[in-house]
């Protein structure tokens, strides 16, 4: 049995982590997203989700080198995710790709399907070893979120254009050249090491922006045109809320041992969206809501064109934006989404955020711009 | 005065209007409906809403907004389960806030929420709820409650021996014409929102009848055979349209009798991408029986709708005749 799994940002690293402590044989998919999106949209249906099409593509593509296991996971409603397995399933049938399908969920047959599931991917591995490995995967994801958040911090301060962007592109490669959740963490402490030995502009005030919406093309940023990366060469810092070891943490450790879970956003979100709706929804508006108590200058919503919970959370924004004064600029992905005309209004945005901060802080200070420039500031 | 309660003609009203209208009659309320979906209707809705949302968000939209001026309250439950283990669509389970936060200037909205997904109790605490709304005691809503439950039921009979829910609700008796041909009998799968609106569907209902077919809707099959057949999937289906959609197409193939199928979508319906293709997948599979998927949005024009549809009777008739050919003569 060789696996696969779809990619979504980092989580390749995660994954990695988890297959390579339990000994699994697997393919990671290519990762050029536009790619495995040409592909997914060929033979999914047209009105699928995004992430769908972009899995089908990745599945794929690890086919022909030799996958024959797609390993995903599930959940039972009420948004599409819940049902991917089985699109998936039926998809590949249907085109002459038919790979087994393992979903990692709480299935309706209870326990005893659920370890069955584990036993197929991890072999004759004991149970002790299979949480050792699921443990230090656990902690993989974590360490690699912090070091994406070092780099949101950096990207903005960095003196030399361009350095956090080299040695992190250097660690997403090399994590591929190394093997076990040992070597990948010590990696991870050395790129932490390396980016901590940068030299930044400590003054800088850069703009703050937080990221919401659809998990997938919030998280994976290639799909979003490198959003991330591009607004921290812009000078903004980003900040975003929901992250793999998040989802992995709250969703699925938290919830599967009943530990109370962090519903800060589930608070916040209460006055203008009183329910767990599914997909993300809540977060985007509670972490909105977050964003705007805090400070920042603005908030992007990003979600793919039909996204269920997302339209509902996009009709709810303009609400938060006039209530609490914080600017939403919402980005909506699919396949033909042109990068010219995404990264015009994400300029115009960008732009937008600054003029407000700079008639702010006029206000605030009571003087005007052009005196200042003239006492020397430029 | 008796306070005046507005129902939206719009997504589950076709499903549950017999239920709601007892109920708030019962509580001494009046009940306002909004009018017919038409072009006014439909234009003030795709306006005040996103976008991105579908058809169906967009028209209950426009029906909300005919209502607005004219009703005390309007009553946009949070439809959040209808049933055991499954939910409808993150939409329904949003629509209080959907339209709360992009309609300005509404009247109080009832929007109680109904969860039946862990148990079926709680519809009696959604009705106390709504009772208190509107300062009803507990004993009256207890009744209230029993008897829209009959009247529901009583309707939910009449849906199922073949009766359209418009039909009714409206009290309309429609007039057929008679068969010229051979009755097809074609089944029609799609949301009651969309099924059961004319002008969503244009008139596709009254089409179908006025060209020799006999209607199956997903409403008459029944119940348990479509469980029954649901429970055969490979993943319990968890949007409670979906499982009778699947439930139904699973039927499909173990029944000799029906000539077509129609599959109604609206575009951007995130349920219907799925479950349009996973149906479509498992009829196309096992049987060749013809199988149409025809798309509704705002755009579409009447006249390319009527023409994929008489295309379809068409494919549908010959296939019948040459059939019958092939057996006369073999
Ligand atoms: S959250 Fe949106 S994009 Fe993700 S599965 Fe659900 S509908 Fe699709
Ligand atoms: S089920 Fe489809 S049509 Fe109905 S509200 Fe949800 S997305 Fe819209």
């Amino acid at each position: 049995m060789k696996l696969t799994f779809p990619h979504m940002g980092n989580t390749y690293i995660t994954v990695k982590a988890l297959l390579d402590d339990l000994g699994a044989d697997y393919v990671i998919p290519p990762f050029n997203i536009r790619e495995a999106l040409e592909t997914g949209t060929r033979f999914a249906p047209e009105m699928a989700c995004l992430p769908l099409k972009i899995n089908l593509g990745n599945f794929i593509r690890a086919y022909e080198k030799g996958a024959d296991t797609v390993l995903i996971t599930g959940g039972c409603g009420p948004c599409r995710f819940g049902y991917y397995c089985e699109m998936h399933r039926e998809i590949l049938r249907d085109i002459g790709y038919p790979m087994d399908v393992i979903t990692l969920e709480w299935p309706d047959k209870g326990l005893k399907e659920f370890l069955d599931r584990v036993r197929k991917i991890a072999g004759s591995l004991n149970i002790c070893k299979i949480l050792k490995a699921a443990k230090n995967a656990t902690d993989v994801a974590i360490k690699v979120d912090e070091l994406e958040r070092l780099c949101f911090y950096l990207r903005p301060r960095e003196k030399k254009a361009g350095t956090v962007d080299k040695i992190y592109k250097h660690f997403r490669a090399g994590v591929l050249q190394v093997k076990g959740s040992r070597n990948i963490r010590r990696l991870i402490r050395e790129t932490f090491e390396t980016l901590q030995s940068i030299e930044v502009d400590e003054n800088a005030r850069p703009l703050k922006v937080g990221i919401v919406g659809e998990i997938y093309t919030t998280i994976d940023s290639q799909t979003s045109f490198n959003i991330q990366e591009r607004l921290g060469a812009m000078g903004v810092e980003v900040h975003r809320y929901v992250t793999v070891s998040g989802w992995i943490v709250e969703h699925m450790i938290k919830k599967a041992l009943h530990l109370p879970r962090d519903i800060r956003y589930a608070k916040a979100a209460a006055p203008y969206l009183g329910a767990m709706i599914g997909g993300h929804a809540q977060e985007t508006i509670g972490n909105t809501v977050l964003y705007a108590n805090a400070g920042y200058d603005g908030v992007i919503q990003i979600y793919p064109l039909t996204c269920m919970p997302e339209i509902v959370a996009e009709s709810i924004l303009p609400a938060i934006e006039r209530d609490l004064g914080m600017p939403v600029l919402t980005l909506i992905i699919d396949e033909m989404t042109g990068e010219a005309g995404y990264m015009t209004r994400l300029e115009a945005f960008i732009d937008l955020l600054q003029k407000r901060r700079e008639a702010r802080e006029f206000e605030r200070k009571g003087a005007l711009p052009w005196n200042r420039c003239r006492f020397g500031e430029h | 005065m008796k306070t005046k309660i507005g129902i939206p003609r719009g997504l589950f009203f076709y499903q549950y209007y017999p239920l709601w209208k007892t109920f708030f009659e019962e509580l001494g309320a009046e009940i306002a409906v909004s009018g017919h979906t038409n072009r006014r209707i439909l234009d003030m809705g795709v306006k005040s809403c996103v976008d991105e949302a579908c058809l169906p968000v967009k028209v209950f939209f426009g029906h909300v907004l005919d209502l607005a001026d004219k009703v005390d309250y309007l009553f946009i439950p949070r439809l959040t389960s209808v049933s055991r283990k499954e939910y409808i669509c993150p939409k329904f389970g949003g629509l209080p806030d959907m339209v709360r936060h992009s309609l300005y200037g509404l009247p109080p909205i009832i929007d109680t929420e109904i969860n039946l997904r862990k148990s079926g109790k709680n519809l009696l605490n959604a009705a106390m709820d709504v009772g208190s709304r509107l300062n009803c005691d507990k004993k009256a809503v207890r009744r209230a409650l029993e008897k829209s439950l009959r009247a529901y039921r009583e309707f939910r009979e009449q849906v199922k021996k073949g009766a359209l829910p418009p039909d009714i609700i409206d009290k309309r008796f429609p007039v057929l014409k008679k068969p010229s041909d051979r009755i097809l009998n074609i089944l029609v799968i799609g949301h009651v929102y969309n099924l059961y609106d004319n002008y969503i569907n244009m008139d596709m209902l009254k089409k179908l009848r006025n060209n020799s077919v006999n209607l199956i809707t997903v409403d008459m099959i029944d119940g348990c055979i479509i469980d029954e057949k649901a429970q055969t999937l490979n993943k319990k289906m968890f949007w409670y349209f979906g499982r009778k959609a699947m439930g139904t197409a699973l039927h499909v193939l173990d029944r000799n009798d029906i000539d077509g199928v129609i599959y109604v979508m609206s575009f951007g319906c995130g349920v219907d991408s799925f479950i349009s293709d996973l149906v479509e997948k498992k009829i196309r599979r096992k049987s060749d029986v013809p199988f149409i998927i025809l798309t509704i949005d705002e755009h579409s024009g009447e006249a390319g709708f009527n023409t994929r549809l008489e295309a379809f009777l068409d494919m549908v008739r010959w296939r019948y005749r040459h059939e019958a050919d092939v057996s006369s003569h073999g």
